[in-house]
């Protein structure tokens, strides 16, 4: 008997994994692109932190 | 939008935890409805005054588009007794065996509070506040409070597919104004004779699953009639929608000949009995729910050409 035999519910598994995996590196894509979009326009403002204040 | 498919099957199958495939969880977002939600959201933020960065806008649609899926997955998650019992419905992935209740449950949840905080963080807090209503306004107003009560379901749930455009308007422009409430107000009007029309065909289904669909309640004689009536108010809005900021001479075009063929539609379908419809198969009925396709789509193209042509100093009546 041998373990390494795949079932199909294995290939289903890698499937979904594999989708899951290009949906979170678009995910990051996406929020990294927005970021830079956010910091370019002319109207971003550092925020002052608490140190800068005191 | 109706995402109508027609299943031969009507089996269900107990789903086992973890067994579904990736496009088993993609299907609980509603593709086909998620592409009117996409088309109307984009052409809500292009036709707005103000500008947003490409990025901004990409986020915003995908978030609004995940927002609209979570809903449908959520309304799936309510309705998987009934959809189990309609042919339409039957192979949708609960029903199929697919995916659990408890999964599809947990992946709408999620991806709602995701979206409406990714929203509010790419764009502004009245564009996330609008997504967070609609999404709660479709699954807890329309799914879990009024679908299985008044045969006015189809005009409530209305409201819930209309909202994309102000959520787009609202994304670029961070507020609400007559324009985009003009393209609420557009499919508002437009969604009681579109489902009513597939109601009239797809009979049978939602008598079977006891949903107060008005074929059912208040027979078919007033369905029609009640078409011809939202058929011609939607003519009156589309129409008059020309001389207002989000029209023009193209739109003025568009909504003319358009609304002249449905109206055209909408009293042929008031004039026959199920005899008649019977006899040719519902040819005119279903003629009438194509048209509807093909009537919202070319309204909000003439909405987002107008918009482009402005940027030209060409758009609208100036």
């Amino acid at each position: 008997m041998s373990f390494r035999e795949e079932h199909e519910l294995h290939k289903r598994r890698f499937g979904r994994n594999l989708g899951l995996g290009l949906v979170l590196a678009l995910f990051v894509a996406l929020v990294f692109g927005l970021t830079i979009a956010k910091v370019s326009n002319n109207d971003f403002k550092v925020p002052a932190t608490q140190g800068a204040t005191n | 939008m109706s995402d109508a498919t027609i299943n031969t099957s009507t089996n269900v199958q107990a789903a086992q935890p973890g067994e579904a495939e990736f496009g088993d969880f993609f299907a609980l977002l509603k593709p086909r409805v998620m592409t009117l939600v996409v088309f109307t959201a984009l052409v809500g933020l292009l036709a707005a005054p103000i500008g947003v960065h490409p990025i901004i806008g990409l986020a915003a649609i995908l978030f609004i588009a995940v927002g609209g899926g979570a809903a449908g997955a959520l309304n799936m998650w309510w309705e998987s007794d009934i959809d189990s019992l309609m042919k339409r419905t039957s192979k949708r992935p609960i029903p199929a065996g697919k995916v659990t209740r408890d999964e599809a449950f947990a992946f709408g949840v999620t991806l709602a509070v995701m979206s409406v905080v990714m929203l509010w963080l790419a764009t502004n807090a009245v564009a996330a506040g609008l997504l967070a209503f609609t999404i709660f306004f479709y699954v807890v107003i329309y799914t879990i409070g009024l679908k299985r009560w008044t045969p006015q379901n189809i005009v409530i749930g209305g409201a819930a597919g209309a909202f994309p455009p102000m959520i787009g308007w609202a994304a670029a422009t961070g507020s609400i104004s007559i324009e985009s409430v003009l393209m609420f107000a557009l499919i508002f009007m437009w969604t009681p004779p579109h489902f009513w029309a597939l109601a009239l065909f797809m009979k049978g289904d939602y008598h079977k699953a006891g949903v107060p669909m008005l074929t059912v309640t208040h027979g078919r004689k007033s369905t029609r009639r009640h078409i011809l009536v939202y058929t011609v108010l939607l003519a009156i809005l589309a129409v008059g929608a020309a001389f207002t900021g989000i029209g023009g001479p193209v739109y003025l075009a568009v909504a003319l000949v358009l609304n002249a063929m449905f109206l055209r539609d909408a009293v042929a379908i008031w004039r026959r009995d199920e005899v008649m419809a019977e006899a040719d198969d519902y040819r005119v009925e279903k003629k009438a729910f194509k048209l509807s396709l093909v009537y919202l789509f070319a309204h909000f193209t003439a909405i987002l050409i107008e918009a482009a042509l402005a940027g030209f100093g060409l758009g609208g009546w100036a």
